[in-house]
Order: C-alpha cells, then sequence, then structure tokens
C-alpha cells in the first residue's frame, strides 16, 4: 500500500514585532483540494512540529476564503498571492509560507496595511454625495465606463501590488499601483470627475505617481487582474496635463 | 446642549449604512469591526440587489415586491416593515448609484436589471456577479470620508465581548477585546447599533465569512436581548463543498438562465457535455414549471435533497447536481457571472463556461436574529439596536434571494437615526453613569479571558468545533426530526461541558487568535442551542424549516414568531403573534403562478 501522502510546510515565525523570527516545518495529512488556508487550520488543531515540538496556531489574516476580501494574501514559496486560493496540488514542497514583508508584522503571518486605507483617504477615493436623502437617480453611465470601471472597482486591497513594487521600501513614501487605480476609477465616473483635479493634486503629492519607476510588477502580481499599468498610464496623463495647465495659466 | 455618542459594531453594509446616517446627522460614532471594515462578509454577497424600478416594462410594483417577500418567506414575517423596506427599495437603488456604484448598464446608461428566485420581474440591480463587493466598497468610501472629516472613529481589529449594561440594565456602551494586545476596555455611548451578521460558523462549513461566528448576538443574548426565529436557517441550494468553507454560487447563475439538472441514468458515466438532452433530467424546470431554476432557495434546497437522498440521482452516487451555464454565450457570461465563475475555476480548475459545475446546498443565511421591535430596529434592552443578518425582522421563515442586501441597508439605515433620537432624548448620558459600572464589566470579561488561558483541562477547541458544526449540519438544517433534534441538543449540552475543560494552545498576550476563537466558540455553543431548541418546539413546517414528521405549514398553532429568552441561564422560548394586518396568509406553491 502507498504511503500516506503528505504535506510539508515551512512557516516563517515571530512572535512579535519586537522579536527575532524563526521558521518551523510541519507535515500535514494530504487531502484533495487543500488550500493554504486548510494547512494552517491543521496546524491550529494539532500545532505540533515535524520534529515533534509543541508550538503554537500560526496567526495569520483571513476572513471570506474566496478572494474577495482581501485578507490573507502572504507569502508563499515566494510569492505574493491570497492564502485561500493557493492550492497545495500547485505548489512545490516543502511550501514555503512567509508574511508580506513590505508591512509592518503583526504576529507570523499577521501584518498591518492600514497605510492603503490611509493613502485612500489621502486621495480622496470616494464620490463626494450631498447626503444619503433622496435625489432621485445618479447620472447615466455608458456600459462603456461601466465596463471599464468595473475591473478597477474590485481591488481587494490585498496589498500583493505593494509587496512586489521596488519603488514601496523603506525609504519611500508611494502609495502603490492599487489607490493610483482608484484615482483613475474615480476620476472616470461621471461625478467624481468634478473632483477630478482634487485627487490629481493629491497624487502628485511625496509618494505619488512619480515615484512609479514602471517596473510593471503590480499588474503581474494582482490577483483580481486589474490593469494596474493601464492606470498607472492614464493618471499619469492625467497628472502631466494638470501640471503644464497649472504651468501656463501660472 | 450635551453631544450623543453612539457606538456601531460591525462594519459590513448594515453597519457602516448605520455609520453613515449617525454621522450625518452630526453626531460622533466609534465603529468597531474585527476586520477592516472593507474586509466584511458583505463582499461575499454576489448576484445583486432588489427593488421593483419597473425598468424592463413588465408592471412591477413595490407592492409586488412586498407580496414575493412576504409570500417566499411563508408568512411569518410582520409585514409593516417589510412593506417600508420595499417602498424605500428603489431609493436605495438611486443613493447607491449616486456614490458610483458600477452596476451593469443597458445601452441606454440605465441600470440593468435581472431575474432572481421567488419572483418572475426583472427586478434586480447588480454589478456583475460581485454585487455585493460593491455596494460595501461604496460605503466604505463613503464612511472613509466622514472618517477623514473627523466624525467617524474606527477601531478596526476590536472585537466585541459585552454591551456595558448599568443598574437600571440600560446599555451605556461595549466592552471589547483589541485584538493585537488582547487588552479588554470599555468604551461609553449612549447607544449602541448592533450590525454583526449571521452565524455560519455554528454549523462549521457555510458560505459565511470566518468572522461570522454569531458570537456577539449570543452574548447580547444572555445579557437580556431576545433572539428571534433562530431555527430559521437558510440553506443555499447551489455552492461549491469545500474542507474550509462552502463557497456560492450565485442565484444570479440560474438568473442569467443556468439550469440544474442530474442524468436520469444516475449510472451515466459520460462527460456531462455528451449526455443529450433528453436523457437529462431538468428536475426543477419539471416540478414547479412556472417558476422553474428559480424557485426559492428552500424548495430548490429541498428539491436537490430529494434527488440525492431519495431519487438516488446524486451525480456519480456522490452528493452533487449539476450547475449548467456552458449553453450561455461566452461574452454573456463574461459581462454578467465573471465574478463566480472565476470561483469556480480558481478553487476547481475547472471552466464552467465549458463543464457543468457541480454543486451541493450549504449553509448560508440566517433569518432569525436578535429581536427588535416593528418600528425602528430597538432590541428590547434599551440603548441596544439591531440591523442586518443579525436581526429577524425582514425575511421571515425564509429569504428571497437579493433581498439581503436591500435589508441591510435599509435597517442600517434606519436604525442610524432610531439611535440618535433615542440618545438625544435621554435624560442622563453614558457620560454621568458612574466608573465602577464599567469598571466591573471589564473585570468580569478580562476574568474569562483567565479562566481560558490558564485551562489546563484536555479538550482541543478545534475538534469541539468540529462536532458543534457537524451535528448542527447534520440535524439543524434542510430536514428535521425531533429525535435528532434532542439527539443534537444534547451534544450540544456535552459540548459546552467539555468546552468548560478546554486547554489553548497559545496562552500568550499578543494577537492571540485562540483565545478570540475560544471566545467565540464558547458563545457558539450557546446560540446553537437557541436554534436548535426553536427548531424542535416548532412542529410544523414553513419555508426553510423542514420537518416531514409535520410536513404542512400550520398556521392555526405556529403563525407566530419565536423568542427565545435567556432567563437566569437557561433558554426559554416564548412566542409572539406575527402582524399579518396587510396581506393575508396563503397557501405557498411555487410550481404555479401565485
Amino acid at each position: 500500500m502507498a504511503e500516506k501522502k503528505q504535506v510539508i510546510v515551512r512557516i516563517k515565525r515571530r512572535r512579535s514585532p519586537k522579536e527575532s523570527a524563526w521558521w518551523e516545518e510541519f507535515a500535514l495529512a494530504w487531502r484533495p483540494s487543500m488550500n493554504v488556508i486548510i494547512c494552517l487550520r491543521d496546524i491550529a488543531e494539532n500545532p505540533v512540529t515535524l520534529d515533534g515540538k509543541k508550538t503554537t496556531p500560526v496567526s495569520y489574516d483571513s476572513n471570506c476564503l474566496e478572494e474577495i476580501c482581501g485578507s490573507c494574501a502572504m507569502l508563499i514559496n515566494g510569492k505574493a498571492r491570497m492564502a485561500c486560493s493557493a492550492l497545495v496540488d500547485s505548489l512545490e514542497q516543502p511550501i514555503r509560507i512567509e508574511p508580506l514583508s513590505k508591512f509592518p508584522l503583526v504576529r507570523d503571518l499577521a501584518v498591518d496595511r492600514q497605510f492603503m486605507f490611509e493613502s485612500l483617504k489621502r486621495v480622496k477615493a470616494w464620490i463626494p454625495i450631498d447626503g444619503t436623502y433622496d435625489l432621485g437617480e445618479g447620472p447615466r453611465v455608458s456600459p462603456e465606463v461601466q465596463e471599464a470601471g468595473y475591473p478597477l472597482s474590485s481591488c481587494i486591497s490585498c496589498g500583493s501590488c505593494l509587496e512586489v513594487c521596488p519603488q514601496v521600501n523603506e525609504n519611500s513614501k508611494f502609495v502603490g499601483a492599487a489607490i493610483i487605480s482608484q484615482v483613475r476609477l474615480f476620476n472616470m465616473h461621471p461625478t467624481g470627475a468634478m473632483h477630478a483635479k482634487e485627487r490629481i493634486n493629491a497624487v502628485m503629492q511625496p509618494g505619488g505617481i512619480q515615484d512609479c519607476a514602471n517596473a510593471q510588477n503590480c499588474v503581474k502580481a494582482c490577483p483580481k487582474n486589474i490593469p494596474l499599468t493601464e492606470s498607472i498610464a492614464e493618471v499619469n496623463r492625467q497628472a502631466w496635463k494638470q501640471a503644464l495647465l497649472g504651468w501656463l495659466i501660472g | 446642549m450635551r453631544q450623543p455618542k453612539i457606538i456601531i459594531v460591525g462594519g459590513g453594509l448594515a453597519g457602516l449604512m448605520a455609520t453613515i446616517r449617525v454621522a450625518e446627522a452630526g453626531v460622533p460614532v466609534d465603529l468597531f469591526s474585527i476586520v477592516p471594515v472593507k474586509r466584511s462578509h458583505s463582499v461575499c454577497a454576489q448576484g445583486g440587489i432588489n427593488a421593483a424600478k419597473n425598468q424592463k416594462g413588465e408592471g412591477d410594483t413595490t407592492a409586488k415586491h412586498f407580496d414575493d417577500t412576504i409570500y417566499g418567506g411563508d408568512f411569518l414575517a410582520n409585514q409593516p416593515l417589510v412593506r417600508r423596506m420595499c417602498e424605500a427599495a428603489p431609493g436605495i437603488i438611486d443613493l447607491l448609484d449616486r456614490m458610483g456604484v458600477m452596476f451593469n448598464r443597458t445601452p441606454e446608461g440605465l441600470l440593468d436589471y435581472r431575474r432572481f428566485g421567488g419572483t418572475l420581474y426583472h427586478r434586480t440591480a447588480f454589478a456583475g456577479a460581485t454585487t455585493g463587493q460593491q455596494l460595501l466598497y461604496a460605503l466604505d468610501e463613503q464612511v472613509r470620508r466622514h472618517e477623514a472629516e473627523g466624525k467617524v472613529k474606527k477601531y478596526e481589529g476590536f472585537t466585541f465581548l459585552s454591551a456595558v449594561l448599568d443598574d437600571a440594565g440600560v446599555c451605556r456602551g461595549i466592552c471589547a477585546m483589541d485584538l493585537r494586545s488582547m487588552e479588554v476596555k470599555t468604551f461609553t455611548a449612549d447607544a449602541v447599533i448592533f450590525c454583526t451578521g449571521g452565524v455560519g460558523a455554528i454549523f462549521g462549513r457555510s458560505t459565511n465569512s470566518v468572522v461570522c461566528t454569531g458570537s456577539a448576538q449570543s452574548a447580547l443574548f444572555q445579557q437580556g436581548v431576545d433572539y428571534a426565529n433562530g431555527e430559521f436557517i437558510q440553506v443555499h441550494p447551489t455552492a461549491i463543498p469545500g474542507e474550509d468553507k462552502l463557497r456560492l454560487m450565485s442565484e444570479s447563475a440560474r438568473g442569467e438562465g443556468g439550469r440544474v439538472w442530474v442524468p436520469r441514468d444516475p449510472a451515466d458515466k459520460r462527460p456531462a457535455k455528451s449526455v443529450p438532452e433528453n436523457e437529462r433530467f431538468y428536475f426543477l424546470e419539471e416540478w414547479y414549471p412556472k417558476y422553474g431554476n428559480l424557485v426559492p432557495r428552500d424548495i430548490a434546497t429541498r428539491a436537490i435533497h430529494r434527488i440525492v437522498f431519495q431519487e438516488k440521482l446524486g451525480l456519480q452516487g456522490r452528493q452533487a447536481v449539476y450547475l449548467d451555464v456552458s449553453h450561455i454565450p461566452r461574452e454573456t457570461l463574461d459581462r454578467k457571472l465573471e465574478g463566480i465563475l472565476e470561483i469556480y475555476e480558481k478553487f476547481l480548475g475547472v471552466d464552467p463556461r465549458e463543464e457543468p459545475m457541480k454543486v451541493f446546498p450549504g449553509m448560508h443565511y440566517t433569518m432569525g436574529g436578535m429581536w427588535v421591535n416593528a418600528e425602528d430596529q430597538a432590541t428590547n434592552v434599551p440603548g441596544i439596536y439591531a440591523a442586518g443578518e443579525c436581526e429577524y425582522q425582514y425575511h421571515g421563515a425564509n429569504r428571497l434571494g437579493a433581498n439581503s442586501l436591500v435589508s441591510c441597508i435599509f435597517g442600517g439605515g434606519l436604525a442610524g437615526p432610531s439611535a440618535v433620537k433615542y440618545a438625544k432624548n435621554l435624560d442622563k448620558g453614558a457620560e454621568a453613569v458612574d466608573a465602577s459600572v464599567f469598571a466591573r464589566e471589564q473585570k468580569r470579561q478580562e476574568a474569562k479571558n483567565q479562566e481560558l488561558v490558564s485551562g489546563q483541562g484536555s479538550e482541543n477547541l478545534m475538534v469541539i468545533w468540529r462536532e458543534l458544526g457537524d451535528t448542527m449540519t447534520e440535524h439543524v438544517t434542510v430536514t428535521r426530526i425531533n429525535k435528532n433534534l434532542e439527539a443534537a441538543d444534547a451534544k450540544l449540552v456535552e459540548l459546552a461541558g467539555r468546552f468548560s475543560r478546554v486547554s489553548l494552545s497559545d496562552r500568550t498576550m499578543w494577537s492571540n487568535q485562540t483565545l478570540n476563537f475560544a471566545r467565540e466558540l464558547g458563545n457558539m455553543l450557546l446560540l446553537a442551542r437557541v436554534i436548535t431548541l426553536g427548531a424542535l418546539a416548532r412542529n410544523e413546517s414553513r419555508g426553510a424549516h423542514y420537518k416531514p414528521e409535520f410536513p404542512e405549514r400550520d398556521d392555526a398553532n405556529w403563525l407566530k414568531t419565536t423568542r427565545a429568552k435567556y432567563v437566569s441561564g437557561e433558554i426559554k422560548l416564548t412566542y409572539d403573534p406575527v402582524d399579518i394586518s396587510q396581506i393575508p396568509p396563503r397557501a405557498r406553491r411555487y410550481d404555479a403562478a401565485k
């Protein structure tokens, strides 16, 4: 009889930002359709390492488990991706799991991505409605604009695009592709377009679009296939136009 | 004048809508959420949001939406507020449209509408097949704007532990735990609105997100908030089974023409595509000619169970049937359903544009919830309000697809101003409450944590959770049999006993997810009993609650709301009459037009 199939995972552990990291290896019983979340749950049920040492369950962020909440991004075999859709059978073993490196660590695989939400504030990523009282229907939107806007609006703020961007590092405040793409989205909407200038101004500040060095890693890493480089190009165009106009008018 | 303060717990659609309304009223809001609010479970809603805008010239009206909702809910919902919700729905769509939701459009630039279960009208506005995500983001953006203006303060990464009740039993704030530092803190408020979602985790695996445990509802129940119609749990007919979760395949797949079928011959081993049309059993279309694949969820779920368990026609003898969209043009699928088809493709490696999907029913929605009054979302405890899936108000015995998003936004939008009004009318605000009231609640919660981290028993949390989920799924979902329900309740009592002997595998006090889950599991075990006992008592079949021993709806004895109370440590079931002042109950059938 064939030996029971095992899944070997190596996890980078760290109790807190103040302590140093170490690696732990686990052997789990293979089942069909296993993903990385199931591996982490197996460990939580029986937190014993491959060499028989008792340890603690692994801390990690997760919620929807269907790749739409953006919680469970981590580095899996060196690649930034969502743990829920990382199927064990498609991964080389031992599966190496590490936290995203560009965000402050909380514990183990859990990181703090508050920076992204703060950046959304900076660029005013919203439609400034007058109020929630009844003001009738919104503006008509052509199917063409909807079809361009909808993919941009599916950004789950997972942070994968920041993780892979060489411009996002300790010495930079670069907001990253996801945020710039939101500027494009809101500037495209008929009401949002009325306030495009404010958003462009915001994205021309330090850490803004000029920090992009066109590495184009973001678009490859995005789990939602958002055309991030197109967004950067478009917002760049809008920024140049605005800068030039400002210069001409004085 | 005294400036009141409102706390909102939960940042899904209902919580965010309540937040916006309170902020608009100029009252400061503290918004608590376990996860960053943008990651709330509302993102999982797929198919759309209902409103009788009648934009397809079919003569749809809000009265018809109201009737479909009451009829679909098998007449268990109190009617006046449901009517108000249906009347408000078109305005809610307008509001979302103004907020910039990327709804699908017609060539004229208007919102497009699709069909959904339990109605014959195109009433469901949608943004691809990720409508919940798109709506949540729109509200998230509005809340962020209010936050930037200093009107809202977010506490993300906090979990609610308990309400702070003063000596008169009035809610004066909450006790919450910081999920990083594990510190227990109290926060004052003149009113608290709970928008804490469904209870999927009680069933182990469900279509719900990880945070949907019902822990907050259970904690509040133990503090005196009544829990209504707990036994009404929606099992969605089409989910993809998985070990970690049951991934939803939206009703919109059928709304866009998807068909459910099995081969007529259970021994048929051919690939689905090569089974000829006349050898396919489109059982929903055959059994329910008028509504076909778009019968309400409870009906479709029972039909699939009948096919699999009685007719033994499950695919290759397994618990699965086909959900087929492969006959629909690829371009249409990508424009209208891409989000869900991608889920199937990513998690199963099969392209549903080519191959029929294999699906099976899975626990999906919590119709029951915290009891709220019929006017303004207030619970029976002064100062506590509830909105969204965590309360019981809008869906009766079975929720119609695409009604949840509208009920979240309507309920949240109603709860916000209601709480403000209550807070402004208080003689004495929370700031005047003695600090000892807060200190004693904090101590009580810290003691619970201490007890858990110092427990030296032999029981394993994850094992107890699995047994809880298996018990509930087996006995308290689609088919309910009294002796099994009794056995399930005995099992729940046993599990609660074992829970008191758990030993946590993590005792540290930094980002300890094990401790947090232990707190949740303790609460889940009690709420599971409320659900089970409610089901055991209700000797009839109504909507999602089906008892083969009592196969008919029994209006004479059971046209009433179950209202569970927690009295000296015991669950007590009481019953309230249902307000049927607008539509008299009539037989519910979907094989013909109603």
